[in-house]
């Protein structure tokens, strides 16, 4: 069994089944005894719990700090406005005006702040549930509709990572500053794509993204059969491997839109998600090895 | 009395910037002499927070009213903050508009007349 990994599953182009993998991997490592911890990280729009169905028995409220200003202590020096990066906080005249959706929480304005006029208060962003899938444990961001701290959501879903144990992370689709927070630090990723020109343009953008991050990858090809073979071709060009392969059978997209998951109903896919659970033991003995021979020529120079 | 209008040129002829936050030019004109200068909106790279940086723009270079065609809420409330007088739905040239404002034709808003980011190029 795997005593600690963190995966993460991505893509570049949305709507390729990463959470279908997450999900059913999570499903078959389970059943295999292995402990699963399950993180739904595309707080926007998480669907992780649709076909998981977890019993939720816990969940708290995630923050932010926004800058409060006492006017009876500023003097207008206008200093708080001209650190801010992102015009949340402008000096004008003797108003302070605060931008709350603009702030990014840096901290900068109470630094400056020579009077000591500016102190922080929380801005509720969105939340985290806490629950149980069968033997997974289940977390789910949800990002409150309206805001726009995507990234803080997440943030604070992975400090919720368990030691000694898989935990899946389904990431948001696409390549911008919620997929870099939540791939960040993780073990390694696995992109999920659709063998067609869309799906072979964002999964260049995707792969683009993890390596100039430094993160160990593989490819997923869903609905294999459709468009051309380009994907195929591109990923051998760039030596990159593709560890499993979904067919495009109609019944997966019937099961899926029911809500289930592939493996329960159609159990002759357990097989190969059984595969994708092995190799992503390899992944960790290799990871686990490199740590080992940099340990043993630390100690040996 | 000085007053700014958005530009997308660099001359009275251009035709008036629709967007306040993400206009190209600023035009501040003297309005008893007609003399005016021209500043380059620098804030246009800025992926966020542009109409509270435009809107400090102006105020700084010492702007009274603001004509322009669409204001979103955040300059509209740093404006209003500074005192600014406030006037959207300009079309036609900087000369034209100004003309208008000299002329006490238009009426000052207290509102935003669009959402926020309107401006930013689809």
């Amino acid at each position: 069994m795997l005593n600690g990994l963190v995966i993460a599953i991505a893509s570049g182009k949305g709507g390729t089944g990463k959470t279908t993998i997450a999900a059913n991997l999570a499903q078959v490592a389970c059943g295999l005894g292995q402990e699963v911890q399950y993180l739904d990280c595309d707080v926007e729009e998480p669907n992780g719990h649709i076909f998981l169905k977890p019993k939720i028995n816990r969940s708290q409220q995630v923050t932010v700090d926004i800058p409060q200003v006492d006017l009876e202590k500023c003097i207008g020096c206008g200093k708080c406005g001209e650190i801010c990066q992102y015009s949340a906080i402008v000096c004008i005249k003797e108003h302070v005006l605060t931008f709350e959706q603009l702030c990014h929480s840096c901290g900068g304005c109470l630094r400056v702040c020579p009077a000591g006029a500016i102190k922080t208060k929380p801005l509720s962003i969105g939340q985290i549930e806490f629950g149980k899938a069968g033997n997974i444990d289940f977390v789910s961001g949800k990002l409150r509709i309206g805001n726009v701290r995507t990234p803080s959501v997440i943030r604070e879903v992975k400090k919720c990572i368990k030691e000694g144990c898989l935990t899946i992370i389904d990431v948001p689709p696409g390549t911008s500053c919620p997929v870099v927070e939540a791939v960040k630090g993780t073990d390694f990723v696995l992109l999920v794509t659709e063998p067609t020109p869309f799906g072979l343009n964002d999964l260049k953008l995707a792969v683009e993204l993890v390596r100039e991050m430094g993160l160990p990858f593989s490819v997923v090809v869903n609905r294999d059969g459709i468009g051309n073979n380009d994907v195929e071709k591109y990923c051998e060009a760039e030596s990159i491997d593709i560890v499993m392969k979904l067919p495009d059978d109609r019944r997966i997209a019937e099961i899926y839109s029911t809500g289930q998951i592939i493996v329960d109903v159609l159990s002759g896919y357990r097989k190969r998600f059984s595969e994708l659970y092995e190799y992503i033991k390899s992944v960790k003995a290799g990871i686990d090895d490199k740590r080992r021979l940099r340990i043993w020529r630390k100690n040996n120079s | 009395m000085k007053i700014a209008v958005t530009s997308t040129g660099e001359t009275l002829d251009s035709q008036v910037d629709q967007r306040f936050g993400r206009a190209a030019f600023f035009v501040i004109a003297e309005t008893d002499t007609m003399d005016f200068a021209v500043i380059e909106n620098e804030n246009l790279a800025a992926g966020g927070g542009v109409g509270v940086s435009s809107a400090k723009l102006v105020i700084d270079a010492g702007a009274e009213a603001v004509l322009t065609g669409n204001c979103g809420p955040n300059a509209q409330r740093t404006l209003s903050a500074a005192g600014i007088k406030l006037f959207t739905g300009l079309t036609g040239t900087v000369a034209q508009a100004i003309e208008l404002f000299k002329e006490g034709k238009l009426t000052e808003t207290t509102e935003p007349n669009v959402r926020p980011h309107s401006g930013v190029k689809k």
